[in-house]
């Protein structure tokens, strides 16, 4: 009989054994990361898409409004409402086109689509500020096009701001009205929209292609005739890209904070374990298209057709899913990034919590899940 | 016992049979060669023994594992080496070796005089990317990296395909060292040249078998007396004697042409007004004996 003290030893061969894999992961993944990195096409995709299409989505669509055509409605002409229109024109964001006399102007004015924003001084507008120290500023947008209306109104609202800033105790509300589309629907919040994009395009594509390339040069063959388990190259293959594309997520944040000014006003931890989960969704659906493909530009091809043109047209970033047939709406149901979108949208922008999004993150589950079991139980130990 | 026995393998892919009830068995520390032309079957029977296709009929073991059930095992035991370049052509020499030998649960170290003297040859480049080499040192990276686990069975498949000849003459001279370490090697091959190399070879035409034994024994089947013909006008010498009742059997090889015959062949051909006629005996090669057998199958 062995001491028990010895008896740990028999455990050695087991231990052995999870020393030699955790090695045979290491190098794997170590290889991984030297096809990445050595290959400047695939460092560009990875690393310059994001910054590209932050600073093109970012630039293009919602940059700041410079030198926009606002029409004064000053019903009051007291000093405040002048020392506050001055203000208002020494900023390089607004021009004023001309003053209207009545609201019947204002409606004319945005009829004919020259203006974007009219500010209307209601009468006694200092007197109010003088006697109870407070005063209200009616602030119109034109919001068909919401992302100039809502960059506008919050210059309007900062520039008032700092008014009473100096005028103290005195403050001034702004009542903002937005025309045309009151609830600024379909408003590309697209820095979400981008993180599903980018996401989508580098977990899906990037794993499916090294995937398939391995058994397009022939080493998918080499690595299956070894004692190497054909489900530790799934996993070895999917590690790299989740960090990698973690490493996009905090890219895409930083610009989005930094150089687009756009805060992130929920709780980043819960951010980054929602991205998790979605990359690892996507990290899957890249697997199984590599399962079901064999070569390079077909699975690239799916990639692209297959997923990003879901993302673009079912998440809610490009066009309203609200607004579609039911159908699609349906269809919209089962594409990962709407509910990714969602999730993003609700903590970077409205700033809710977990028990706002436990919904949309236990669909993200469902869906991983099931991918994750359909590409196991189709994924071949042999060739064809 | 041994080493690999194949029975009845069968292999259809949708309307083509690649192999076609193919059975052979390679003793331990053999050198077998499939010798035959480009889709003869040699790639699909290397498949099959090497776990990675199943055989649609017909069963095959590798050092007594089944192919089908015993796939983990052989996957353990078996070192492969595709026909085509199968190696990470981003990655250094070192990295691949390394990357093999950790895959494969060994160090470069531990197996370091198995693949020594191979890799002696190629150690000056190895921090070169594996896509820069040439042919002839890709061939020998990839056989340093089947070899690095120490397989007990080796399949090389064409290895030796595209590669210039002073480099398959070395390449040759690497598996006949490797075949004094006890390692039981098949190899496939399109060049009859190398099948004199070879223990044993198998000579293989659409999927099937012609012919097993050694390359002197299949030589030595030879029925007939070989001469090797050559004349000033070479198109019309052929034509003459395809037509003439003497000759049993002729073809072109190289600038001469091989024929078999009965009676004065020399005279008749005279006859025929060539000129520049020289006939004489030649060796005869596996070649031969593979156009002689695939002319008595059809």
């Amino acid at each position: 009989m062995l001491p028990a003290w010895m008896k740990s030893f028999t455990h050695w061969p087991a231990v052995q054994n999870v020393v030699n894999d955790m090695k045979q992961l290491y190098i794997f993944i170590r290889k991984e990361f030297a096809h990445v990195l050595r290959d400047r096409k695939t460092l560009l995709i990875l690393f310059g898409l994001p910054v590209v299409q932050i600073l093109i989505f970012g630039f293009a669509l919602t940059n700041e409004v410079r030198n926009a055509k606002i029409v004064i409605y000053d019903q009051a002409q007291d000093v405040a409402s002048q020392q506050l229109i001055s203000k208002i024109e020494a900023s390089r964001y607004f021009d004023i086109a001309y003053a209207v006399m009545d609201r019947a102007g204002i409606e004319a004015a945005f009829k004919k689509g020259d203006i974007r924003l009219a500010v209307i001084f209601p009468q006694g507008f200092n007197n109010d500020l003088l006697h109870t120290h407070h005063a209200q500023i009616q602030v119109v947008a034109d919001a068909a096009d919401p992302n100039t209306a809502t960059t506008l109104t919050s210059y309007i609202t900062s520039i008032i701001q700092d008014y009473t800033a100096a005028q103290e105790p005195y403050q001034i509300t702004p009542q903002i009205r937005f025309l045309y589309n009151p609830q600024l629907k379909g408003a590309p919040n697209f820095v979400p929209g981008v993180m599903s994009l980018v996401l989508m395009l580098v977990c899906v594509m990037m794993t499916a292609v090294s995937i398939v390339r391995e058994k397009e040069t022939g080493t998918m063959e080499v690595l299956l005739v070894s004692p190497f388990s054909p489900l530790m190259v799934i996993i070895s293959k999917a590690i790299p890209y989740l960090l990698l594309s973690l490493i996009n997520v905090t890219t895409i944040l930083l610009l989005s904070t930094f150089v687009l000014k756009l805060p992130i006003n929920g709780s980043i931890p819960l951010l980054f374990a929602e991205s998790t989960l979605f990359i690892i969704t996507c990290l899957t659906l890249g697997i199984f298209i590599s399962v079901k493909t064999n070569s390079q530009q077909v699975a690239m091809l799916i990639s692209l057709m297959g997923m990003m043109l879901p993302t673009i047209l079912f998440s809610g970033f490009m066009f309203p899913v609200e607004n579609m047939p039911l159908p699609l709406q349906l269809i919209s149901n089962i594409v990962p990034s709407k509910w990714y979108y969602n999730i993003v949208k609700a903590i970077m922008i409205k700033g809710l919590g977990f028990s706002a999004i436990w919904k949309e993150t236990l669909i993200l589950v469902g869906i991983t899940v099931i991918l994750l079991f359909v590409s196991f139980k189709s994924f071949k130990i042999r060739l064809s | 016992m041994d080493a690999v026995i194949v029975n009845h393998l069968r292999k259809v892919y949708q309307d083509k049979t690649a192999v076609d009830d193919v059975s052979f068995a390679v003793k331990k520390g053999e050198l077998f060669g499939l010798i035959g032309p480009d889709g003869a079957g040699k790639t699909s029977i290397f498949r099959m023994l090497t776990t990675l296709l199943l055989p649609d009929a017909g069963s095959a073991t590798v050092d007594g594992y089944d192919v089908v059930k015993d796939y983990k095992a052989i996957r353990n035991l078996a070192g492969y080496m595709p026909g085509k370049f199968s190696l990470y052509q981003d990655l250094t020499v070192e990295e691949n070796i390394n990357f093999f030998a950790t895959v494969f649960k060994t160090t470069v170290a531990k197996n370091y005089d198995l693949i020594k003297d191979i890799y002696i040859q190629i150690a000056p480049f190895k921090k070169r990317r594996a896509g820069k080499l040439s042919g002839g040192m890709k061939q020998k990276l990839a056989l340093c990296c089947a070899l690095i686990h120490r397989p007990s069975v080796l399949f090389l498949d064409e290895p030796t395909t595209g590669v210039d000849p002073v480099s398959r003459k070395e390449f040759w001279e690497m598996l006949r060292k490797l075949k004094e370490q006890e390692i039981t090697i098949i190899v496939s091959t399109p060049y009859m040249d190398e099948a004199d190399l070879c223990d044993r070879i198998a000579l293989i035409q659409d999927g099937k078998i012609l012919s097993i034994d050694t390359p002197n024994a299949v030589v030595a089947a030879f029925p007939d007396k070989l001469y090797a013909v050559k004349a000033d006008q070479m198109h019309r010498l052929l034509k003459a004697l395809q037509a003439s009742p003497l000759v049993k059997d002729s073809y072109a090889f190289g600038e001469y042409a091989h024929v078999t015959f009965e009676g004065d062949l020399e005279q008749e051909l005279a006859k025929q007004g060539l000129t520049g006629i020289e006939l004489q005996t030649t060796p005869v090669t596996i070649e031969d004996c593979f156009i002689k057998l695939l002319k008595e199958k059809q």
